[in-house]
């Protein structure tokens, strides 16, 4: 019997770890890569209305518990995304197509696209960090959450999750904004605000200063933030954020995860992370003796 | 710890038409056909093989381009930049004869190649083909170290008219060799490929690179292979299943542009 394997709605995963978003997602040769290597699901990089060449480099750097990045939202746009898509190995793994737009219109516009390209799932991302215009500004709004949500909710057929960021006063209020909107599940969380200063030349490294900080370093925050959220909604929460080995999945699940997301732990473990996670949770299963995944969602909260 | 360290330049100099090199203090070490990302502060970080090897000092080569490159041409001595890596795999130097094929700037990379050959006592014939006469650099050097060189141009101002892989085709039918390396126009790499066969063949390749470690997906090649990590190096084998090399690249936004 799988023990690992997970539904989200009318969506199964074969198991919990998922691609996260801007990691390996932006041509079909890599997704056909890491759909091989084991990942239960993948999510798309955030595809936009027309291509963003994204921030000059530096982009990315290296620190001591975590990795800081700010790609700047890098993406060939809605149109020249379809022949990748086209081009995915048919296999029963699902996708989910990640979006970010600056309004209603948009976001309805590259869901439709992404659906008629036949993703399985819609990711919203509204929690990019260092994108002006996109991301934050509007993931950090209520009322301009709940909208997105609710006018994507009514234009396609497919479950809609909102990925959310962990810089804003109660990520809670925003989780319950997207799910008043219609959301099928929240995502959490997209990378935490974070600089770099290299003190030999006294400048940030990244060209665009600030960056989002992810990896080992914001797993607590992560697990607070999916601790929270669960306290509020009722739907499915994605877990994300600096997930790297078998118990951090455990731990996510324990705080109200049904499944996770994983990015940094890709530089960390390579591409067969996936397997290799996988098979730390069977390990960790059996030796608790614990029949399914799925028994643990949410056990932290008592 | 994958972050800039600041170092130096030692010395900076002129090598042919456009073409510069850089030399700065890192003791680390680096096999040729690796590289480096090179962050010139408050313009861009790029990718750059190194071009020389030392115990203590390292040296990239390039051509001018845009704004990162002529911003490097443009340093000084003691003048600081930021360095990561090495980053990626580097050439197999192996067997008893080896042909090597420049195209361009491509020779700048493999010029650490060829004098690794060199100490090994390995029979090296180096190919370098560029447009114009005044293009050439590194000839002098790799012919001192006692490789046999040949020149090709596109207008015959020196050496043999023509491109370096027609010269490579014409050598490979008369003479013996283990194996071919190379860097250059991926045309030229794929046309190289389809007349090696028979022989180990390595090709160096470039893609617009981000985090170089590969984790940001922009290198991708192929069923994602990542330029910066599996690469900048691919063997026959490799290039072979790759469906898009020498068809197209990606730029920044990673929208496909054809060759
Ligand atoms: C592994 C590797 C090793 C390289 N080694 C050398 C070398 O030894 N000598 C040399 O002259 N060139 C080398 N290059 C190419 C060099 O990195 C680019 O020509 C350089 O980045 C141009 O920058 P620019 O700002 O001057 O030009 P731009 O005007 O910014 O761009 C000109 C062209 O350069 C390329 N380019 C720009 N930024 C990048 C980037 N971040 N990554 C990859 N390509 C980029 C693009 O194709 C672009 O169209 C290498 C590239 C790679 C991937
Ligand atoms: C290089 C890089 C690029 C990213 N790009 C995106 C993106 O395009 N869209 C998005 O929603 N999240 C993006 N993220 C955030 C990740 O999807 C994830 O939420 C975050 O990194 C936390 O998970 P981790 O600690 O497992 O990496 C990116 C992260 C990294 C490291
Ligand atoms: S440059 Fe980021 S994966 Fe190669």
């Amino acid at each position: 019997m799988n023990k690992l394997i997970t539904k989200i709605g009318n969506l199964q995963f074969e198991n919990p770890t998922i691609l996260a978003s801007g990691i390996m997602g932006e041509d079909a040769g890599s997704m056909n890569r890491i759909i091989a290597s084991g990942a239960g699901g993948i999510v798309t990089k955030s595809i936009g209305i027309i291509p963003r060449t994204g921030y000059p480099n530096p982009t990315f750097v290296e620190l001591e518990h975590g990795l800081l990045n700010a790609m700047g939202l890098p993406n060939p746009g809605i149109d020249a995304f379809s022949e990748e898509l086209q081009q995915l190995t048919k296999t029963k793994t699902p996708i989910i197509g990640s979006i970010y737009g600056a309004n209603s219109e948009e976001f309805i516009n590259l869901a439709q696209k992404m659906e008629s390209y036949k993703v399985d799932a819609i990711e919203l991302n509204v929690s990019c960090p260092h994108a002006k215009r996109f991301g934050l500004e509007v993931g950090s709004d209520p009322v301009l959450l709940q909208e997105i949500t609710n006018a994507v909710k009514q234009s396609v057929h497919i479950p809609v999750f909102v990925k959310l960021s962990p810089n804003v006063t109660s990520i809670a209020d925003i989780a319950s904004a997207a799910e008043k909107g219609g959301a099928d599940a929240i995502v959490a969380i997209n990378t935490v605000k974070a600089m770099k200063i290299n003190i030999e030349l006294q400048r940030p490294i990244l060209a665009n200063k600030i960056g989002g900080y992810s990896g080992k370093a914001i797993k607590p925050i992560g697990v607070r933030c999916v601790y929270e959220i669960a306290e509020r909604v009722q739907i499915p929460i994605i877990g994300a954020g600096g997930i790297t080995d078998g118990k951090d999945v455990i731990e996510y699940i324990m705080a109200g995860a049904t499944a996770v997301q994983i990015g940094s732990a890709v530089y960390y473990r390579d591409i067969d992370v996936f397997k290799k996670i996988c098979n730390e949770c069977t390990t960790w299963l059996h030796e608790h003796n614990v029949k399914k995944l799925s028994e643990l969602v949410g056990v932290a909260h008592t | 710890m994958n972050q800039p360290r600041i170092t130096e330049i030692c010395s900076i100099k002129k090598e042919a038409e456009n073409i510069f090199s850089i030399a700065f203090d890192d003791p680390r070490d680096i096999k040729p056909g690796q590289f480096y990302m090179i962050w010139i502060p408050g313009v861009d970080e790029i990718p750059m093989s190194v071009s020389s090897i030392t115990d203590t000092t390292k040296m990239i080569t390039f051509r001018i381009l845009g704004d990162a490159t002529k911003a490097l041409a443009s340093l000084h001595t003691y003048d600081k930049i930021g360095i990561r890596g090495p980053y990626g795999n580097g050439f197999t130097i192996a067997g008893k004869s080896l042909l090597f094929v420049g195209g361009g700037t491509g020779v700048a990379m493999l010029a650490p190649a060829v004098e690794e050959a060199l100490r090994k006592k390995i029979k090296t014939t180096v190919i370098i083909g560029t447009k114009t006469e005044s293009e050439i650099f590194f000839d002098q050097r790799l012919h001192q170290q006692g490789a046999h060189v040949l020149i090709t141009t596109d207008d015959g101002s020196r050496g043999i008219k023509g491109f370096a892989s027609d010269l490579a085709k014409d050598i490979l039918e008369k003479e013996q060799f283990d194996g071919v390396l190379t860097c250059g126009p991926e045309i030229m790499m794929k046309k190289l490929l389809t007349v090696c066969d028979h022989l180990n063949f390595q090709a160096s390749l470039e893609r617009y690179m981000k985090c170089a470690v590969g984790i940001c997906g922009q290198c991708c090649i192929g069923e994602g292979m990542r330029v910066c990590v599996e690469g900048p190096v691919f063997d026959k084998q490799s290039l072979k299943k790759f469906f898009d090399f020498g068809i197209y690249t990606r730029d920044a936004s990673g929208k496909k542009i054809k060759f």
